[in-house]
């Protein structure tokens, strides 16, 4: 046999085995207790509210923005980890999806660069002086 | 997956932590993610994709934003109401946040009584998300109706730079398809939850595979991402 249909084997096994298993296997392995989800929901609520207040009060320039996207990363953060489990799947997976949209951050930087000269171009060359 | 598959060596792969254990994983001549199932693993690689997907849709806007010499109109004041008397700034934003979170609260005790075979409360919390959900995009349809007739268009508004419309149309047109996709996702498996398919391991109609509690996590995955990418929405185009 070769490699390939060994692996396929051994993948027919686990689906089959996994029949009996799933239950049990992630009964233990993803079940939290619901008083954790009750805390993070709580915290999804104070730190939205946070959010507001920013607005509401008007704050502006870099506090306004710090505390904005740290509360945001920070929601993210609560969500990523907790309801959909990440803090407790395998490293292997967080890595392979956690590390692209970091990539995305240096796009974000690229195109912060990129407009703030085209918006200058456009201040020098098509604003009218009033 | 529980199992692992053993190499020539006759040894379980990737049972190493940290990043022994991801050099062993990624390396292995077999599945990468172990304890991780497919079913699990193709709804977070999709999720990836998505990402990138709105990713691109903010960067633009913000690029957009960025470059433009006109005053980007004030998202307070626009998505501002009149409640009685009082003319409260961003409420319709802060109670379609304060919802979605709260699905996402419901959905997370749903996918935990799942794992129990529950199948009466994670039906229910389900279905509670999905009302949730459409709640969701039925307040978001008001704001859209309200927008529209105060003259906002994918290619002008009132109160000045033309790209917010475009802006808005698109960025939380995509996230509302998102969410009530999810809605009839929600329901296709709460319905599948409470009739008991997950137990007595029955087949699915399109796919003939058996289904199993865990597809209540991985359609959790989609519902807590939609959530997720609220919060970006909210924070860079709502809050800016």
């Amino acid at each position: 046999m070769t490699n390939a249909t060994v692996q396929i084997e051994g993948q027919l096994h686990a689906h089959a085995h996994d029949a009996v298993a799933t239950g049990v296997a992630h009964a233990k392995g993803q079940q939290h207790p619901i008083k954790l989800y009750l805390v993070v929901w709580g915290w999804l609520f104070v730190l939205s509210t946070c959010s507001f207040l920013v607005d509401y009060f008007g704050l502006h320039g870099y506090l306004r923005w710090s505390l904005i996207l740290l509360f945001m990363v920070v929601k993210a953060g609560l969500i990523v980890a907790v309801f959909m489990h990440m803090a407790w799947e395998r490293l292997a997976l967080t890595y392979a999806i956690l590390a692209p949209p970091i990539a995305v951050l240096v796009f974000v930087s690229i195109m912060v660069l990129e407009s703030e000269y085209t918006h200058l171009l456009r201040v020098l060359f098509f604003t009218t002086p009033s | 997956m529980a199992e692992t598959v053993l190499t020539s060596t006759g040894q379980g792969a990737g049972r190493l932590p940290g990043w022994q254990g991801i050099a062993a994983d990624w390396a292995s001549d077999q599945r990468a993610f172990k304890n991780v199932s497919w079913g699990k693993a193709m709804m977070w690689i999709f999720l990836l994709s998505d990402t990138f997907i709105f990713s691109c849709f903010l960067l633009s806007y913000m690029t957009a934003r960025m470059s433009t010499t006109v005053p980007w109109p004030n998202t307070s004041e626009v998505f501002a109401l009149n409640i009685g008397d009082t003319h409260i700034p961003m409420i319709l934003i802060a109670i379609m946040t304060f919802i979605l979170i709260s699905s996402s609260g419901t959905m997370a005790m749903a996918v935990n009584f799942g794992y129990r075979r529950d199948r009466i409360r994670t039906a229910a919390l389900m279905l509670v998300t999905a009302a949730f959900g459409a709640t969701f995009v039925g307040m978001q349809a008001f704001e859209w109706t309200k927008l529209i007739t105060e003259g906002v268009r994918p290619w002008g508004n009132p109160w000045g730079a033309e790209q917010f419309g475009a802006s808005f149309f698109m960025i939380t047109g995509f996230h509302g398809t998102h969410v009530t996709i999810g809605v009839i996702f929600l329901i296709a498996v709460a319905r599948k939850v409470l009739r008991g398919d997950f137990d007595v391991e029955r087949r699915g109609f399109f796919t003939s595979r058996k289904g199993y509690y865990e597809i209540v996590e991985i359609m959790g995955l989609y519902w807590h991402f939609v959530d997720l990418v609220w919060v970006f929405i909210f924070a860079l185009f709502y809050l800016w």
